[in-house]
């Protein structure tokens, strides 16, 4: 009985499981407690105090908004779709938590590696799944048969199709530089103290000295892909009211709420992995003679790390004003695409000079 | 898209029977973006205006015949009403043409009081049209600031008469309340505060890219539009045209002071906005004579008893937050107006929209009925 359950596909299978409740009440409590640090930081940004009432500190807020949306009703207007207008709240949901599956978050205990399924094409698989939030949103916005929320899908569409394209050269730069696409491997490449973060290391080995401004494109492009501000054209709430959730109400309007939160949560996990070293210390490297314990602070720095992102994310959110949609196209036609696509070429002429030498 | 053209609008606008491949977006009267109840009919071809027309008066309370109806002392307090965030002007514009008709002498402590009360009115109502500007872009946090600095002056303000939105501070021939040594003081420390905080908002608002980006060049009212549509204020000063009723007629002691009118040539939203910017640097300057030169005295002139007006017609116009407000009065002797006219800033500003947002995208068409800074209670009266 003991061999059994501790035999290798029963042990993947319970690990598997186990991961998954952990991830969804891992992105449930995220997105709830990152809408309180939203508001506590809009609070600090506009100099008032955020919610004070529910719970000391206010820290209650998130799970009287929970229980406020799940008592609602989940009206579907005459009209509609129906069933579009039912199902796209869950599919903005549904592939953030795959992508999340992928996501390493700190090093192996007990010789398990603290990941969902540490898959070879993790990079593959995260972007593949985040494409589909756009078309989910589309989905909303067209089934629910409002002008503002039709005029909102589609202005969510041109904005996905361009910034999807630089994000991805982005991407399959760092994958050049880095050689793999197992997400776990990325991480262990950049073990040692901070200069070896993919952010630093391809300055100095000299594989691509433009990383610092891929970086930044990545983190562009991964706001404009959660639709946070200032490109946020799909909820331009001055413009469009809420734009595609416009009809929605109750939890499915909840739900595309927890879907943008764990949108953000996959967008700065993957800019932690890709760029800033993901669970590897800023100075040196953790001993392996602390076991656990070390691992444990893995986690807690890559944590460190991903919210220390999302805190830009807000933080800019907070700050600037909307850009209008021509704008924003011409930011990604103009000057994202070609600077990603010459990234792109310098790091395979380098890397092809390197070969030869 | 044919679900959409089926729906039948009716009432208000003449938009009815939209041509193919556009449709129409009924935009308020409760949307984000239209500061209160004012609504537009948009026929739309896509995300681009070929027509938009305001449709006004869903907050419509006859401000006018109440003038006619009632004594001229009982009219007084409808006058903040009217546009609620420039309530100091408004009352103004009614006790000077009362004053004007009854040949009231005003004593030189209430004009002066009258200046630096108006000219913080100013202050506050271009903070807000400010603020508000700038949410419509998406900006969120500015309005706070600019409330903050705002609940200073209605402080100021709470002190001197009790209120801190629809104040009814003027009376005929002066101003009902002394302003005391707190007023002054108060005053005197707002002055080089404002300054710093107009400098903040210039490095971090202005001077913003995205900023920059959606209003230079967008919307853009020359001066001719403007005269067609009789814009004033700073929608008209936005164009390049240097009116202000400050100079242009100069009321109460306006003469005696030395202040500029900003004026910037584009004629586009960015224009309007760096006009209400400079303005609020002008009327601090203007705060600052004031109160350097304020003489004591009696706050309030020799009133008749019964307080009937010659017979004739009269007008009396101001600066106010918005653009030029003016009051036509008709007395036929009795103690209430024989008519009333309110000429009020925001009705004209709106009437260009209209020609100026056609075949504009909506977010630019939404930037500039922000740059217009509409109050809505002001257009319907």
């Amino acid at each position: 009985m003991i061999e059994f359950l501790t035999s290798e596909p029963v042990l993947a299978i319970l690990r598997l499981v186990i991961y998954l409740v952990a991830i969804l009440a891992f992105v449930g409590l995220n997105a709830a407690y990152l809408v309180l640090a939203e508001r506590k930081g809009a609070g600090w940004f506009q100099r008032r105090p955020g919610p004070v009432e529910v719970g000391p500190w206010g820290i209650l807020q998130p799970i009287a908004d929970g229980l406020k949306l799940i008592s609602k009703q989940t009206i579907v207007p005459p009209g509609t779709d129906g069933l579009l207008f039912r199902i796209a709240p869950a599919m903005v949901l549904a592939p953030a938590l795959m992508c999340l599956v992928t996501i390493p978050f700190g090093d192996t205990v007990m010789g398990m590696p603290l990941v969902g399924r540490n898959i070879d094409v993790g990079l593959l698989m995260v972007f593949s799944f985040g494409s589909i939030n756009v078309f989910a949103i589309m989905l909303g916005g067209w089934a629910s048969r409002n002008k503002y929320a039709v005029i909102s899908a589609a202005r969510i569409v041109s904005q996905n199709v361009a910034y999807e394209i630089p994000m991805l050269l982005v991407v399959v730069t760092m994958m050049m530089i880095t050689g793999t696409l197992n997400l776990q491997e990325v991480v262990t490449q950049q073990a040692g103290g901070f200069w070896n973060w993919n952010v630093f290391r391809g300055v100095w080995t000299m594989t691509n000295p433009l990383v610092p401004v891929t970086f930044v494109i990545f983190f562009i492009c991964m706001l404009a892909e959660t639709n946070r501000a200032p490109f946020d054209m799909a909820e331009a709430e001055s413009e469009l009211i809420a734009g595609a959730f416009t009809e929605y109400a109750g939890f499915s309007w909840g739900l595309f709420f927890m879907g943008e939160y764990a949108n953000i949560v996959v967008g700065c996990s993957m800019a932690t992995v890709l760029f800033l070293g993901g669970w590897q210390s800023p100075i040196g490297t953790v001993p392996a003679s602390w076991g656990a314990l070390g691992s444990l602070l893995g986690v807690g720095f890559f944590f460190a790390k991903m919210y220390a992102l999302i805190f830009v994310v807000i933080w800019i959110r907070w700050t600037f004003p909307r850009t209008q949609f021509y704008g924003l196209l011409n930011l990604s036609w103009k000057i994202l695409i070609p600077t990603s696509l010459f990234t792109l070429l310098l790091t395979g002429a380098l890397l092809t000079i390197r070969s030869l030498l | 898209m044919s679900a959409l053209k089926e729906i039948k609008y009716t009432g208000g606008g003449s938009i009815q029977a939209p041509p193919d491949e556009t449709f129409i977006l009924n935009l308020g009267p409760q949307h984000p973006a239209a500061h209160g109840v004012l609504r537009i009919l948009m026929e739309m071809d896509g995300e681009w205006i070929t027509r938009a027309e305001p449709v006004i008066g869903y907050i419509h309370r006859m401000h006018e015949k109440m003038g006619e109806n009632r004594m001229y002392a009982k009219f007084l307090p409808n006058t903040s009403r009217i546009d609620y965030l420039a309530a100091m002007h408004y009352t103004q514009a009614f006790v000077g043409v009362v004053e004007r008709a009854a040949k009231i002498e005003v004593p030189l402590r209430a004009e002066y009081i009258r200046v630096i009360t108006g000219e913080l009115q100013r202050i506050s109502s271009h903070l807000v049209g400010w603020g508000a500007f700038v949410m419509d872009l998406g900006g969120f946090t500015p309005i706070l600031y600019a409330f903050e600095d705002r609940e200073k002056i209605l402080d100021l303000f709470e002190h001197i008469c009790g209120a801190r939105l629809t104040y009814c501070y003027h009376r005929f021939g002066g101003v009902c309340n002394d302003v005391d040594d707190f007023f002054l003081s108060g005053t005197r420390e707002f002055v080089p505060y404002m300054r710093e905080r107009l400098k903040m908002y210039r490095k971090l608002v202005t001077g913003n890219i995205i900023l920059r980006k959606r209003l230079e060049g967008i919307g853009i009212m020359d001066a001719e539009m403007c005269r067609r549509y009789g814009a004033t204020g700073p929608v008209l000063r936005g164009a390049g045209v240097p009116y202000d009723v400050r100079r242009a007629e100069p009321y109460s002691i306006y003469s005696q002071f030395d202040f500029e009118i900003p004026c910037y040539p584009q004629g586009d939203s960015m224009a309007r906005y760096l006009v209400r910017m400079d303005e609020m640097e002008q009327s601090l300057r203007i705060i600052e004579q004031a109160l350097a030169k304020i003489p004591e005295g009696p706050i309030l002139g020799k009133l008749p008893r019964v307080l009937k007006l010659p017979a004739g017609d009269y007008c009396y116009a101001v600066e106010a937050g918005r653009g030029r407000f003016m009051i036509r009065l008709v007395s036929d002797g009795k103690d209430s107006a024989y008519r009333l006219k309110l000429r009020t800033p925001c009705f004209s500003n709106l009437s260009p929209f209209e020609e100026a947002s056609r075949g504009m995208i909506l977010p630019d068409a939404l930037a500039l009925l922000g740059s217009l800074d509409l109050v809505i209670p002001d257009i319907d009266r």
